[in-house]
């Protein structure tokens, strides 16, 4: 009984790894994009402009406020009704790209409102462009306050795009639901999943605690 | 573009998306008394000195932090019956969520407790109290208001999460949207009405944790 299910589960393997390799695959390059389009986002927000920041705001919170099942079948279901065709794959990664540009907008709006003005006057000072005083002084103290939950939100991301396999892409978690409707042993088959997941995720969350206690040490913080 | 755009399908469907947000707001608030109880546990057993308690509440909690909740609620909802349990998926759904914020729970609960400077635990020790005394008129009551932002955010992100009980075929808010959708092929009708539902449920939880850290903090600042 045992055994046969673990032929069986033998034989899914290369649907597996195609699985894990989608996972991967969906997770990286919405990771790359959110953070980039996140870090714009962020740096737009905190650039003095009460519109843009408003309605960058809003967007965020609508985001936040509703949950990504919901967004990823607004996105896959309505887009089309405006004329914009895509297959599930495109669909999960804006999704999953809009979800990670809004969680990293805010770590890094709150990364940069953490750095003293006095920098930014004495960058004023020295007679720094906008774009210089970002990058040369603002953005560098900043990234101590926003690596720790970056590193963080990308295990979310790597989670939250389990929610795909909603719409039929062949993630991970669809490759445990196919294999558990030939091998009925639930347990076994979404345990395995679980370690894929783990395998991937675990390294992730190791590093942002390093990274907090290294970040909190160089800040000279008390630790517990 | 929009044009079909039905206000009175979704009307007309009113009373199913009543009944939805009826749904996900009990579900929740159950998995929510579930994920605290789940959390005061695993955090009791987190803080104890000895590995035997210790090793496995961070093995749990690392486990369902580093894996996705719908590979958790699949795990569950094919894996229970395996062992004997067939169980309502209402059940199961809402023993996942109690399950998965659990663990997060409890990294808050210790947050909050390890917040409390040694000095003042020292303090109470001078003074002759008991462990009792100790956790309940010093520790506790300063753990409690560096908890409860946090806590309701956690709240936040199970409403959120219970969507994806809709996969399992448990009739709540989602499920309400994906009917109208597939019933009448009118997703856009369906699923931005669920949004907005839940988007009320979200700004109604976030003004309350507004509401509930400035309370706590001028509590904080007469004492």
């Amino acid at each position: 009984m045992i055994w046969q299910q673990l032929q069986s589960l033998a034989g899914s393997y290369p649907l597996a790894l195609r699985g894990l390799g989608m996972t991967v695959v969906l997770s990286l390059i919405s990771l790359v994009l959110g953070t980039l389009l996140g870090f714009g986002l962020g740096i737009l927000r905190t650039g003095g402009n009460r519109l843009i920041d408003s309605l960058i705001g809003a967007w965020v919170d609508l985001i936040r406020g509703t949950p990504f099942l919901v967004q990823i079948f607004l996105i896959f279901f309505i887009l089309p009704e405006f004329g914009i065709e895509l297959d599930a794959f495109t669909a999960g990664i804006i999704a999953l790209t809009n979800l990670a540009a809004c969680f990293i907008c805010e770590i890094v709006v709150a990364g940069i409102r953490s750095v003293p003005t006095g920098q930014v006057e004495a960058a004023l000072a020295s007679g720094l462009s906008r774009w210089q005083r970002m990058r040369q002084v603002v953005l560098p103290q900043a990234m101590r306050i926003v690596l720790p939950p970056l590193v963080g939100q990308y295990v979310l991301l790597i989670k939250d795009s389990s929610v795909v396999s909603a719409i039929g892409l062949t993630d991970l978690t669809r490759v445990g639901w196919l294999v558990v409707q030939r091998v009925p042993n639930g347990l076994l088959v979404f345990f395995l999943v679980g370690v894929g997941y783990f395998i991937v995720c675990y390294p992730l969350i190791m590093l942002a605690r390093r990274l907090e206690r290294r970040m909190g040490a160089a800040h000279g913080e008390v630790q517990l | 573009m929009l044009e079909n755009f039905s206000f009175r399908t979704i009307v007309e469907y009113l009373p199913l998306f009543g009944q939805g947000l009826v749904t996900t707001v009990w579900l929740s608030a159950l998995s929510f008394v579930g994920a605290l109880i789940v959390g005061i546990v695993l955090c009791a057993m987190n803080l104890q000195r000895g590995w035997l308690f210790r090793a496995p509440a961070k093995a749990y909690i690392d486990a369902v932090r580093a894996t996705p909740l719908l590979a958790q609620l699949y795990f569950l909802y094919f894996g229970l019956p395996r062992l004997g349990f067939v169980l309502p998926e209402l059940v199961v759904g809402i023993l996942a969520l109690s399950l998965n914020s659990g663990a997060y729970i409890a990294e808050i609960i210790r947050a909050g407790i390890l917040s409390i400077p040694r000095g003042q635990v020292e303090a109470s020790v001078a003074s002759g109290m008991t462990y009792v005394q100790r956790m309940r008129l010093v520790v506790l009551p300063q753990a409690f208001k560096v908890t409860i932002p946090p806590l309701l955010g956690q709240a936040i992100v199970l409403v959120k999460d219970s969507a994806l009980l809709s996969l399992i075929s448990v009739s709540e808010l989602t499920r309400a949207g994906q009917l109208l959708a597939s019933d009448r092929f009118m997703p856009a009708e369906g699923f931005l009405t669920i949004a907005a539902f839940y988007l009320l449920l979200y700004y109604g939880l976030k003004g309350l944790a507004g509401l509930s850290s400035r309370w706590l903090g001028t509590a904080g600042a007469r004492t």
